[in-house]
């Protein structure tokens, strides 16, 4: 096969193009170049498309004698995944923008780029198992279950799973690094990146703020008695307990959550820990790996990225998911997304909308 | 794979005549400053190049500084003029570029207005690419320190009326600089005819090799140095002279410029067979650059391929063993539309639709035939990816 490998700069992904390489494919290596002023230098963990990991991405593909290309999708990704991000917390809601840049960038602007151009696939440092059978492709969750990220690909499509390569869905982490190691590619002991790569100094409300300005309002309790000041909704995510700053105590002195988030009104709800547990999910835009479920179903959710996977039963209409859990469960935010396994097989995803106790 | 290289104006394979030169220079030991015999012995090849590099392009010996290539003399040029010229009458502080010159003069003009107090006036081009001297008579000039126009546009091959541009700045009393890299060795260039003061030109774009090249300066002009030392190259650019690489370049100006006359009918031929093939090949591909071939470069073909993604192309090419460039610079390796061709008018849509061919002395009717063959499925392919949004 013709393949694509989108170079991150990073360990995991250099260590996927050698594998594709090794395992007979014509493979092209592509750092996506997400940023339209990118940082000279990787700082700490954050961040993922600095000069520096452009340059380190060029390197492991010289190592492996692959071409290697800088694709400019900036302003997709500004669009796509930045944007919307911003305008998701501005609707009292939580996303998850990893996922977002899988769905929209990495498994669709460049998969269609890069099928236009002639490839075959898309190849990257995910880890998440993929089986092709007669049936198609299923996928199943990483035998590194430390790095397992079949939830932020649960959204991915039949038609794009068919179009994609994730060689290390059977290796650990530990394993990787070796064989960087052992292949020369001196990417093998860069630290592993962590929280969102648009927001460098890992400030997300600052960014939200410079992003949306301030909107002061008032933190109400479940009775809506005032109990404290915010300067914007969009500040806060479901399950939050710190930085509250709190005027009024609890009668009781326990802490108090983030419980529900009213851009309308600009007004957050707080109460204790056991007003958080949810035990229904509602949940939109479903999307399936393969054949999509129809009526009830049971089966396991996971409803954060690195949560772990409840038993649930879910009811599925045209284009909504009733999801039922075996036992509540707490901090379930409107905007992440509830994905479905058979197992460790990934069924679908959708994004949830509200929750019910 | 053998690949097929249509990229010379970047840079171009040396001669082997350079080649042999810079061999006979690396196995010898001489600082060409010292005293002794080692040393003077350096200091010959040093000087034989530098007359054999002036007696090329019309230029007296002690008009020729040696540097490190075409960066540091822009930066020198532009940067040292303006600095001795306000210094001997501080109301000169205006700079005229064109707005197609390379960066190495757009950034210093940029840097010396941010950080100098320098004022930019930009000349503009028409829609091939040429500069039109008359918009100089709208600027005042006795305020002006520097003027500097490329005499060959790399990414168009537009030649530029840079001897009217030096008139220009000998009649207002200011410095006329030009960035002459693109045309040693391509056109004729003669710098006592031309009235410049300040010429640049570089080793690499014509057979010799990295990392050397010279800044022509007139006697009488006075520069403020860049880089302080060891006194070399009268005082304005120090440091130890790199003879291998000056052997080389003397080596390689002189064949280019010998064998100037016939290699440009080559290349204009074998340009002219591309630009036909292109036509016939992809119809409503758009020539970029002079329509007359008379001011034109001979090698420099550049064209626009309406709902094209040309850093597609360029990949599908170089996947098919074919090296082009898409004309413009990269920071990063995140291309921008061409700020030439957005200079002479073009959409940033059209400017990265477009793909430079440069053919050389390594070049041949082959090359030329091999990109046609490729290029019609390249242009299709990234047509495609060019309807998708980025």
């Amino acid at each position: 096969m013709k393949v694509l490998a989108a170079m991150s700069g990073g360990v995991d992904s250099a260590v996927a193009a050698a594998r594709a390489v090794d395992a007979g494919h014509d493979v092209t290596g592509v750092h996506l170049a997400l940023s339209k002023n990118p940082q000279s230098f990787r700082s700490g963990a954050r961040g993922c498309c600095s000069k520096e990991d452009a340059a380190d991405a060029r390197r492991a593909a010289d190592v492996l004698g692959i071409p290697f290309y800088v694709w400019d999708l900036s302003d997709r990704f500004a669009a796509d995944v930045v944007d919307n991000f911003v305008a998701e917390y501005a609707a009292g809601r939580t996303p998850n923008p990893c996922l977002r840049c899988n769905e929209k960038i990495k498994f669709a602007a460049v998969l269609e780029r890069a099928v236009a151009l002639g490839f075959d696939a898309v190849c990257t440092g995910h880890y998440a198992r993929l089986v092709r059978s007669d049936n198609g492709v299923a996928m199943y969750r990483s035998a590194d279950a430390e790095k397992d990220q079949s939830y932020v690909l649960g959204v991915l499509t039949a038609a794009q799973l068919a179009r994609s390569v994730f060689p290390l869905g059977g290796a650990l982490k530990s394993e990787v690094r070796a064989e960087a190691e052992q292949r020369g590619l001196l990417v093998a002991n860069k630290p592993d990146s962590h929280d969102i790569c648009f927001i460098a100094d890992g400030d997300t409300a600052g960014f939200l703020s410079r992003r949306l300005g301030s909107a002061p309002g008032d933190i109400v309790d479940a009775d809506g008695a005032k109990v404290g000041d915010h300067s914007g909704s969009h500040q806060f995510t479901i399950g939050q307990r710190r930085g509250l700053r709190l005027g009024v105590p609890a009668v009781d002195g326990r802490p108090r959550y983030v419980l529900d988030i009213s851009p309308v009104t600009n007004t957050v709800t707080v109460g204790p820990q056991e007003a958080l547990d949810v035990s229904s999910i509602v949940a939109g835009a479903p999307t399936w790996t393969g054949e999509p479920i129809t009526g009830s179903w049971t089966g396991l959710v996971q409803v954060r990225a690195h949560g772990s996977a409840m038993p649930a039963r879910v009811l599925a209409a045209a284009d909504q998911l009733e999801v039922i859990l075996e036992a509540p469960a707490a901090g379930i935010a409107p905007g992440q997304a509830v994905v479905l396994y058979e197992d460790d097989r990934v069924v679908g995803s959708a994004t949830i909308i509200r929750t019910g106790s | 794979m053998l690949r097929v290289y249509l990229d010379h104006a970047a840079t171009t394979p040396m001669l082997p005549a350079a080649i042999e030169a810079m061999q006979r220079e690396l196995v010898r030991v001489g600082n060409a400053s010292s005293l002794h015999g080692s040393g003077r012995a350096a200091r010959r090849v040093v000087e034989e190049s530098r007359e054999a590099i002036a007696g090329c392009v019309g230029a007296r010996p002690a008009e020729v500084i040696f540097t490190s290539g075409g960066t540091e003399s822009d930066n020198l040029a532009v940067k040292g003029s303006f600095w001795s010229t306000r210094a001997a009458d501080p109301r000169r502080r205006r700079i005229v570029v064109s707005t197609i010159e390379h960066h190495a003069v757009l950034d210093s003009a940029g840097w010396l207005a941010q950080a100098e107090g320098a004022v930019v006036d930009w000349l503009d081009v028409d829609e091939q690419g040429m500069i039109h001297p008359a918009q100089l008579t709208r600027l005042g000039g006795d305020d002006v320190a520097t003027v500097s126009v490329m005499w060959a546009n790399n990414e168009v091959g537009a030649v530029q009326p840079v001897q009217q541009v030096a008139a220009w700045a000998r009649l207002v009393g200011a410095r006329s600089h030009s960035d002459a890299v693109q045309a040693v060795g391509r056109i004729p260039v003669d710098f006592a005819a031309s009235g410049l003061d300040l010429l640049t030109f570089t080793a690499h774009k014509l057979g010799g090799p990295y990392g050397v090249g010279a800044l022509l300066a007139r006697r009488e002009v006075a520069l403020t140095s860049v880089s302080h030392g060891g006194g070399q190259e009268r005082d304005i650019r120090s440091g130890t002279f790199n003879v291998a690489a000056i052997a080389g370049f003397a080596a390689a100006v002189q064949q280019a410029t010998a064998n100037q006359a016939a290699e440009s009918a080559r290349l204009r031929g074998l340009r002219r067979r591309l630009l036909g093939g292109i036509s016939a090949a992809v119809p409503d591909a758009v020539p970029n650059g002079p329509a007359d071939e008379e001011n034109a470069l001979p090698g420099v073909v550049n064209v626009s391929f309406p709902g094209c993604d040309a850093d597609a192309a360029l990949m599908l090419l170089d996947a098919a063993g074919i090296d082009s460039s898409t004309g413009s610079a990269c920071t990063a390796g995140v291309s921008q539309g061409s700020h030439v061709l957005v200079a002479m008018g073009r959409s940033d849509a059209v400017a990265r639709s477009s793909l430079r061919f440069s053919l050389g002395h390594s070049s041949s009717q082959a090359d030329v035939d091999s990109l046609l063959a490729a290029l019609p499925e390249a242009v299709r392919r990234a047509r495609l990816a060019g309807t998708l949004a980025r």
